[in-house]
């Protein structure tokens, strides 16, 4: 299986830098945005198997990045991530399209599952659309 | 408001309604009682004064009796006819026949000698020229005398008319018994201490006075101003009030007196207002019980109000304290979960490098494991913190499902059997077997009564009891879990539901267990309740309606990213 790419948007710059360290670490190609515009800007140029999307950041929110994506982007997966605690925020990121949620602080191990998870079904879709 | 308040608006009230009631029921008392004792008064001297009038009158009509029948003697014989002895004794039987208070008849000439005498007593060869009631009648025509001893040495008096027959002038006089004229005045006097008597212009007694007067004895009148018609006099002797009616005789100077006591013909009058005043306390004592009563009652309701009002205040404060809380707590989880996350992923980070062996292998690296383990644990620690922080704050609409409250409570008990067997607790449930369903949320009440378990699990440490009963209410179920702990100091009684109120050692509580519960049951319509003794226990008190109906436009308040 090729290196799954991922693009984690935050706008905390440390959390950035760990969780890339960590993901790559992991045999993850990481890209990180530290906001919806940047994640978006960074879409169109690099073909993006999962994002990882912050719900809570400054200037574009997490579910309004998340909407662009889905419009733009129909086959990269986003996973939500939130500081709320609470299924809520992660309800909401999934009705508008995201793939799942994890509240923070997470750990590392259950976040590749969930990445590579999104992968597999990614895969499925693309495999599908070339069926059709 | 303090119970010395409650007893001062007790007072105010009961001295504004006794005021009210009593003062205009005193007034009217008092009107009546003067008006009456005025019209009674009243009535009372117009009656004398028309007794002692009428028998002044009937007094005067026995005179003018006498008089008329005198002169129709005098008129119908001649002195010669009257000197004849016979012919006067036929004529004074005639007379005494028909009078029998004339007790002698005189025939007396112009020089004061008897000429003829007819009577029990010897005074034919009496001379009366010296007398002065000869000279009067000599001179009047008609004389009517003061009573007078006499040659009799008896009270009497005399009535002499005049008569004028050719040349000739002489005189028929009758002395009046005056025993019989006592009786007629006697006859006057009322009630147990009255007196009825006859004066003359000098005030000596012409009848006996009932209490010691003798005739001819001076009446122990006041001094007082004639009026020529009845006058009434009062005075006080021997502290005893009199009042008398003064009326005067036509044919003499003569006066009528009679004479009540005040207070003897004032006793109906006083009776009616003994029972007027004890119709008046009993109405006084009426009005103040009544007073007593509805004021007590009032001021009850009163206290009761205010009581429900501090509490609903009190719950108010309460829940916006709540709210508030909520919100701070949403607002700094989320703060705290971004920071613990880089911290998380630091020491994941240092752990990755550790697990790599690019470290090595020395002593440094396990002591550095440790160090990661130690960051792991404590922010998995505050993580659950924020956690819940987070579960306060949320407001979700419940569920709404039939509930069997009995099977609730048995499964959360199970979910702790381990811990209560291990720590040596006893659980006693009571469930009221015909307890009804209600209709709220299955998970969150469950959350209530696990969190409140492992309170009292807590509580108890080890060694005790726990105690779950159900029981049917108003319109609710109720359910009490009572330990057999320590219990909760009477100062931190009131606190136990307020966000991060905590007795256990820091690190080991977050404070946000019981004011969860609250806030829960709060939103689900029901209520918490708690009661604890120092060395006995604590009982919480859980009340849930059986059905739970969200208002609109209450609905919790809920928060969005």
């Amino acid at each position: 299986m090729d290196r799954v790419r991922v693009l984690v948007v935050d706008d905390e710059a440390d959390f950035l830098k760990l969780i890339k360290r960590r993901l790559e670490k992991r045999n993850v190609e990481v890209s990180v945005a530290p906001g919806g515009r940047e994640a978006l800007d960074h879409l169109a140029g690099q073909p993006t198997d999962v994002v990882i999307l912050d719900v809570r950041m400054p200037g574009m929110s997490g579910i309004d990045t998340l909407k662009e994506i889905r419009k733009r982007y129909r086959e990269t997966e986003v996973i939500m991530l939130t500081g709320h605690g609470s299924v809520q925020s992660g309800i909401e990121g999934i009705s508008h399209g995201a793939y799942d949620y994890m509240l923070k602080p997470f750990n590392i191990d259950d976040l590749l599952e969930r990445i590579r998870a999104a992968c597999e079904r990614a895969r499925l879709k693309k495999a599908e659309r070339e069926r059709a | 408001m303090t119970d010395t308040s409650y007893t001062r608006l007790r007072l105010s009230l009961m001295l504004l309604t006794l005021g009210l009631s009593l003062v205009p029921l005193f007034a009217l008392g008092f009107v009546i009682d003067s008006e009456f004792r005025e019209s009674y008064g009243d009535k009372l001297t117009s009656n004398l004064k028309l007794v002692a009038h009428n028998k002044a009158d009937a007094l005067d009509v026995f005179l003018t009796e006498r008089v008329v029948q005198l002169e129709m003697v005098a008129g119908m014989n001649t002195l010669d006819s009257l000197s004849n002895q016979q012919a006067l004794e036929l004529v004074f039987d005639t007379v005494h026949e028909a009078s029998p208070s004339i007790i002698d008849l005189g025939v007396i000439g112009q020089n004061g000698r008897h000429v003829a005498y007819s009577g029990p007593f010897d005074l034919r060869d009496v001379n009366y020229k010296d007398e002065p009631w000869f000279h009067q009648a000599m001179l009047k025509g008609l004389y009517i005398s003061d009573v007078f001893m006499g040659f009799r040495n008896f009270p009497h008096f005399i009535i002499a008319v005049k008569r004028r027959e050719g040349g000739r002038t002489w005189i028929l006089r009758a002395t009046i018994d005056s025993d019989i004229f006592t009786g007629l005045v006697r006859n006057v006097q009322s009630g147990a201490s009255g007196d009825a008597y006859l004066v003359n212009r000098e005030g000596v007694l012409q009848t006996p006075s009932r209490f010691g007067g003798k005739v001819l004895g001076q009446a122990s009148l006041p001094a007082y101003r004639p009026s020529g018609d009845v006058d009434v006099v009062r005075w006080t002797e021997d502290g005893t009030e009199l009042v008398a009616g003064i009326a005067p005789l036509a044919h003499t100077d003569w006066r009528l007196v009679v004479i009540e006591n005040q207070q003897e013909e004032l006793s109906p009058l006083l009776r009616a207002q003994s029972l007027i005043f004890g119709l008046f306390l009993i109405c006084a004592l009426m009005i103040a019980a009544g007073a007593y009563l509805s004021v007590g009652s009032v001021v009850k309701r009163l206290q009761k109000a205010d009581k429900a009002r501090a509490a609903m205040d009190a719950a108010v404060v309460q829940s916006n304290k709540m709210a508030s809380l909520g919100k701070l707590a949403a607002g700094v989880a989320h703060e705290i979960n971004n920071p613990l996350s880089i911290i998380r992923e630091s020491a994941g980070w240092i752990r990755d490098i550790i697990n790599d062996g690019e470290l090595g292998e020395s002593t440094a690296v396990d002591d550095l494991q440790e160090a990661t383990s130690d960051i792991e644990r404590h922010v998995e620690r505050a993580r659950t913190v924020t956690h819940r922080m987070l579960g306060f704050a949320r407001r979700m609409e419940p569920l709404q499902e039939d509930v069997d409250l009995n099977m609730l409570a048995r499964q959360t008990v199970s979910f702790l059997e381990n811990e209560i067997r291990h720590r040596n607790i006893e659980v006693e449930c009571r469930f009221d077997q015909d307890l009804p369903l209600i209709t709220t949320d299955a998970n969150q009440i469950q959350q209530v009564i696990l969190n409140l378990l492992e309170n009292a699990i807590d509580a108890i440490g080890h060694d005790g009891c726990i105690e779950v009963e159900t029981r049917p209410g108003d319109g609710a179920v109720v359910m009490d879990i009572a330990d057999s702990g320590e219990g909760i100091s009477p100062e931190n009684v009131s606190k136990v539901f307020d966000p991060f109120f905590t007795t256990k050692p820091t690190g080991e509580g977050t404070g946000l267990g019981l004011s969860i519960v609250y806030s829960t049951l709060k939103k689900l319509g029901g209520g918490i309740d708690v009661r604890s003794e120092r060395g006995v226990g604590t009982t919480f008190t859980i009340t849930l309606p059986l059905v739970h109906v969200s208002i609109p436009g209450r609905q919790e308040e809920s928060w969005t990213e």
